[in-house]
């Protein structure tokens, strides 16, 4: 790893001057993905802001909102009793993620912020246009069983890994963030963005910002939720495909619902349509088949994950299922 | 990633170079000293800045290692596993992968286990660190240990520190109650050999004993 100098941030406002005045600056919390890039060379800041002394490790109840501060930890929100209680589909998606071990470090903030885990991009020797623009991209035509079918360009099939901002995409959270020019709050679903011909930039945050909080806000998706996520392994993979649902029934009519995929597009992959259409019908196989369907316009195979369009549709089925039945 | 030693620790150990490694601790703090002007020396009290840090290829680390109070310096880059292991020949904690996928380097900061491999070393200011070295009282092994080796729990025992230390945290966290749960929150220490039944079962045993809570 190249060396690099440590800056210890004592307030959001130092740390992004600090950043401000270095182009070649990072912001660190967990560190557990930054880290590895930083062994593989795919990234070399000269140097590091650490963010882990600021105040933004609180989960707060504001007025029914549920106010997560960007440094809370990821096994710290995946436990806690309101979490648990308010939205268990986010608790439930946090624990699908990495180990405990990585959990305990990892920060809310650092989670939207981790990159894909396309092999091309953790290769050096390998073209990568997320990596080093204008390179091309080798998974294209190349090994892609792990990539996009969903909202991808030629310039990038790559997925987001993220479990956790799947279920937040899903829950409508807002982001808040801090900046050299003062704060504002982004819609989770426009946090993240499609490749595009700019696949390097892999979120809407302006050049220094920094997040300080999401919130999520107040629901009924208390009870019949789940978060599905296939892998080649029981745990401690990244998903092929996952799903996060949430329904709200009464009487065996669902009132309102919300669903989100992951592991299928460059973002969390949040499926409106198919949510509009659940709205009023009876929580059944007919609906949830119907709703799948719905869910897959516009998705496109690249060859090896090609598997991914029936596999998707199959795990919206199967997630709707199992949150019915809770 | 880049060693700051071009030879392990694991070969001093068992090699004649004792004397040499000394010799090559000795001289890099000399120059170390010998490069930092006297008054930047005086901001080892923690309380160094950016300009400092700037300036100071190496900087101050104090942090408790298995209750043992150490105050240190490092490079920025020195993870603490490499802390642990080059600097402190504490080498009870492994290095599998080095990049978080296998938790050999499992270790408990602040009570709490977590990868060491990616954890810097100067992010770990004033932090109680917990390894494999540190949890048997004098001459009798830990109740996880004991559990281990009455359940053989290991084959080769590459993986067997990181299991040990992950283990003692899934009990406390109160996450071993069933043994899918076990599994589950044991997902991130990877054994080659296989020993995961035997694991499971040194795990349940513990926490049914009911010493760890």
């Amino acid at each position: 790893m190249k060396n690099f100098q440590l800056v210890k941030a004592s307030s959001p406002q130092s740390a992004i001057a600090t950043k401000a005045k270095d182009n070649a600056a990072s912001f660190i919390a967990g560190g557990t993905n930054l880290i590895d890039l930083m062994k593989k060379s795919v990234t070399a800041p000269d140097k590091l802001i650490d963010v882990t002394n600021l105040d933004l490790k609180k989960i707060e109840d504001l007025n029914g909102n549920i106010r997560i501060g960007a440094l809370a930890k990821n096994s710290q929100v995946a436990d806690d009793k309101d979490i648990k209680r308010k939205h268990p589909l986010l608790s439930l998606a946090l624990a699908a993620g990495a180990s405990q071990q990585i959990r305990n470090m990892a920060s809310v903030g650092g989670n939207m912020m981790q990159r894909t885990r396309c092999p091309y991009f953790y290769n050096t020797d390998m073209p990568c246009n997320k990596r080093e623009p204008k390179s091309g991209c080798g998974a294209l035509k190349g090994f892609n069983r792990m990539h996009a079918i969903f909202g991808a360009s030629d310039s990038c099939i790559a997925v987001h890994p993220s479990d956790m901002c799947i279920a937040l995409a899903a829950l409508d959270a807002t982001v808040f963030v801090e900046g050299p020019k003062g704060d504002r709050k982004i819609n989770f679903t426009d946090f993240h963005r499609l490749p595009g011909d700019m696949p390097q930039k892999d979120n809407t945050l302006e050049p220094n910002e920094l997040i300080v909080a999401i919130e999520i806000p107040d629901n009924n998706f208390t009870k019949n939720v789940h978060y599905l996520k296939v892998r080649d392994r029981s745990s401690y993979a990244f998903a092929l495909v996952s799903v996060a649902a949430a329904l709200d029934i009464k009487d065996g009519t669902i009132r309102d619902a919300r669903l989100a995929m992951g592991g299928v597009a460059h973002k969390p992959w949040r499926l409106i349509d198919a949510e509009n259409y659940l709205k009023g019908k009876p929580a059944n196989a007919a609906t949830f088949n119907e709703a799948a369907q719905l869910s897959m316009k516009g998705a496109k195979g690249y060859g090896e994950n090609n598997f991914k369009l029936t596999l998707a549709p199959n795990s919206i089925v199967e997630a709707l299922t199992i949150a019915a039945s809770k | 990633m880049a060693k700051n030693n071009t030879h392990s620790s694991h070969e001093d150990q068992q090699g004649s170079d004792q004397g040499r490694r000394d010799f090559l601790k000795k001289s890099t703090l000399l120059t170390a000293l010998a490069l930092s002007p006297p008054a930047l020396m005086s901001a080892s009290d923690n309380k160094w800045d950016e300009k400092i840090a700037g300036y100071m290829e190496k900087v101050p680390l104090s942090l408790e290692i298995n209750g043992k109070q150490q105050n240190l310096s490092v490079e920025p880059r020195t993870t603490l596993l490499d802390l642990l292991r080059e600097q402190l020949d504490l080498t009870g904690t492994k290095k599998g992968c080095d990049h978080g996928q296998c938790g050999a380097c499992t270790v408990h900061v602040d009570g709490e286990r977590v990868l060491s491999c990616l954890s810097l070393a100067v992010m770990q200011q004033d932090t109680k660190v917990t390894t494999i070295e540190g949890i048997a009282n004098g001459k009798k092994l830990h109740p996880m240990q004991e559990a281990f080796i009455k359940h053989d729990g290991f084959q080769c025992g590459y993986c067997t520190p990181g299991q040990i230390m992950s283990a003692i945290a899934c009990v406390k966290e109160g996450h071993a109650n069933s043994k899918d749960e076990i599994r589950e929150y044991m997902s991130g220490n990877i054994c080659r050999c296989g020993a995961y039944s035997n694991i499971v079962n040194a795990i349940e045993d513990v926490k049914e004993g009911g010493k760890l809570s």
